[in-house]
């Protein structure tokens, strides 16, 4: 049997190429469609790149939330409420997964409302969080986790149910006890699905968070989801379409270190196979 | 070991086993065979304590079983070593006599070379030994087979045979082995019974004399051949 030890892909230039064809791709149907498509008049709607980059990005302060130091800080505020948000739905959402998969009834009890909550629009809650809660940074966090909770609770609970037959029975013959199987073999097992579960819970919380500074604000330093609205408003093409730039790099990196954290934690052992 | 008129209906109805008996002692090896679906997996799950006989009584050391199922069960998350040292581990040994006793055991199936290596980069031969070792650290005074080298090619096969055998000769535990080759259970085993279709019965208890150690040149000798003509034959009428 012929076997490849390597774990690590050798990177080829299409690796590369692909995505820098794309990027040009993209830069030049914006330009068609900022010149060419889009009425004079109607231009300030999609400002064309370079004006983005010198206006949105290259500007540091210019009074007024114009520049990128105000994009800078309330993207740093949002930052913070995902990133919050995220971490008590990790833990919440695993300590939950786990109670569903040792307890059959609590796994038929709450499958269907979570499944509920998944699909619930938060537009609809908006005034019930606000009736509950008074502090505007503790019902971002909310809606962050109400956006981001269902996968990881599903991914985790499914991994923690996959196991094996033979490999319970394994552990059954040593007499192990529910928690020593629980840490020894179905936590370990459940790992790949909850890089799963956490990969998009991750990207989740990045959305939640925008929309979260949509609904919930006040004076002072507001997240990078309400300055999207205030550009919006304005018309500030430049500072409105570097805003989600950033807040769309900001959801990639979140993406690409959980991609890394499963390579580090699980990739010795788990191989993605691909033909 | 002692299975005392064992039986076993499942809740569907299906009767897989009726009114088993035999016992095994210490240094007796015990091969099963007889025809697919006839039970024989499901009397070492009951003499493992994995599930209960409707009927009869099963008398075994539970304390002290080592079982080897058809596929491997390695944990793909731990090197050679670590699922080696396992069944130590949960029986709340400390790290350095885990480590030692695997380290021996690992040594013993001849996997020394590989103790780093994960279960995915090992060969199906590979795997079963690390199986093996597993069930080795614990001492087990019963081992049960459950068509462990069932996947291998023959050659492997008949190296993992002779491999087995060297072990229960220094550990001379009580063996019972399930397989589907008549070669290989009358190579390893002391003792062969052939079981009926299902509802699985022994119909023919066939005792096997040559000495242990024995060398792979017996399987081309005339008794040996003999002998796998025997339980053939007994396999025949039943199946």
């Amino acid at each position: 049997m012929s076997r490849r030890e390597s774990t690590v892909e050798r990177r080829k230039p299409s690796d590369f190429l692909g995505p820098i064809v794309v990027f040009g791709l993209v830069i030049g149907a914006w330009y068609a469609l900022s010149l060419a498509i889009l009425p004079e008049a109607k231009r300030f709607l999609l400002p064309t790149p370079h004006r983005v980059v010198r206006d949105g990005f290259l500007v540091w302060s210019a009074g007024e939330q114009r520049g990128l130091k105000p994009i800078l800080i309330s993207l740093w505020d949002s930052v913070k409420i995902a990133l919050i948000g995220l971490s008590l739905t990790v833990v919440l959402g695993m300590v939950l997964a786990t109670v569903m998969a040792t307890r059959r009834w609590v796994e038929k009890a709450t499958w269907p409302y979570l499944v509920a909550l998944q699909s619930a629009p938060i537009l609809a809650m908006t005034p019930l969080i606000r009736a509950l809660i008074d502090t505007v940074q503790v019902q971002r966090v909310l809606v962050v986790m109400l956006i981001s909770f269902f996968p990881i609770v599903s991914n985790t609970l499914f991994g923690l149910l996959s196991v094996d037959r033979a490999q319970h029975d394994l552990f059954a013959l040593q007499g192990a006890s529910p928690l020593l199987r629980l840490r020894k073999l179905q936590f370990p097992a459940a790992l790949p699905n909850i890089f799963v579960g956490l990969r998009i819970s991750a990207g989740l919380s990045v959305i939640g968070a925008i929309v979260g500074d949509f609904y919930f604000r006040q004076g002072g330093v507001v997240g990078i989801g309400a300055q999207i609205d205030i550009y919006r408003q304005r018309l500030w093409g430049p500072e409105l379409i570097a805003s989600i730039v950033l807040a769309s790099l900001f959801g990639l990196s979140v993406f690409t270190s959980f991609g890394l954290l499963r390579t580090a934690v699980i990739g010795k052992w788990h191989v993605i196979t691909r033909e | 070991m002692q299975f005392d008129d064992i039986g076993m209906t499942f809740p569907d109805g299906t009767t897989a086993l009726e009114s088993v008996s035999f016992d095994v002692a210490p240094g007796e090896f015990v091969t099963l065979v007889g025809p697919s679906g006839c039970g024989k997996s499901t009397l070492l799950r009951i003499a493992s304590g994995l599930e209960n006989p409707t009927r009869g009584k099963c008398s075994i050391d539970r304390d002290s079983i080592g079982f080897v199922f058809q596929d491997s069960t390695l944990l793909p998350w731990r090197t050679v070593q670590r699922n080696v040292e396992l069944f130590a581990e949960l029986h709340g040994e400390d790290r350095a006599e885990c480590e030692r006793r695997a380290t021996e055991v690992i040594d013993l199936v001849g996997l020394g070379e590989f103790t780093d290596k994960y279960p995915r980069q090992l060969s199906g031969g590979m795997k079963m030994r690390a199986s093996l070792a597993r069930s080795l650290v614990m001492k087990p005074r019963v081992f049960l087979f459950d068509e462990p080298f069932g996947a291998l090619d023959e050659m492997t096969r008949e190296r993992l045979n002779d491999e087995l055998l060297a072990i229960f000769s220094r550990e001379r535990f009580a063996g019972v082995f399930v397989t589907h080759s008549i070669a290989e259970a009358v190579y390893m085993s002391t003792k062969v019974l052939v079981m009926s279709a299902r509802p699985g019965r022994i119909v023919e208890s066939i005792d096997v004399h040559f000495a242990y150690p024995r060398s792979h040149e017996l399987r081309y000798e005339p008794s040996f051949a003999a002998l796998c003509g025997e339980v053939s034959a007994a396999l025949r009428v039943v199946s």
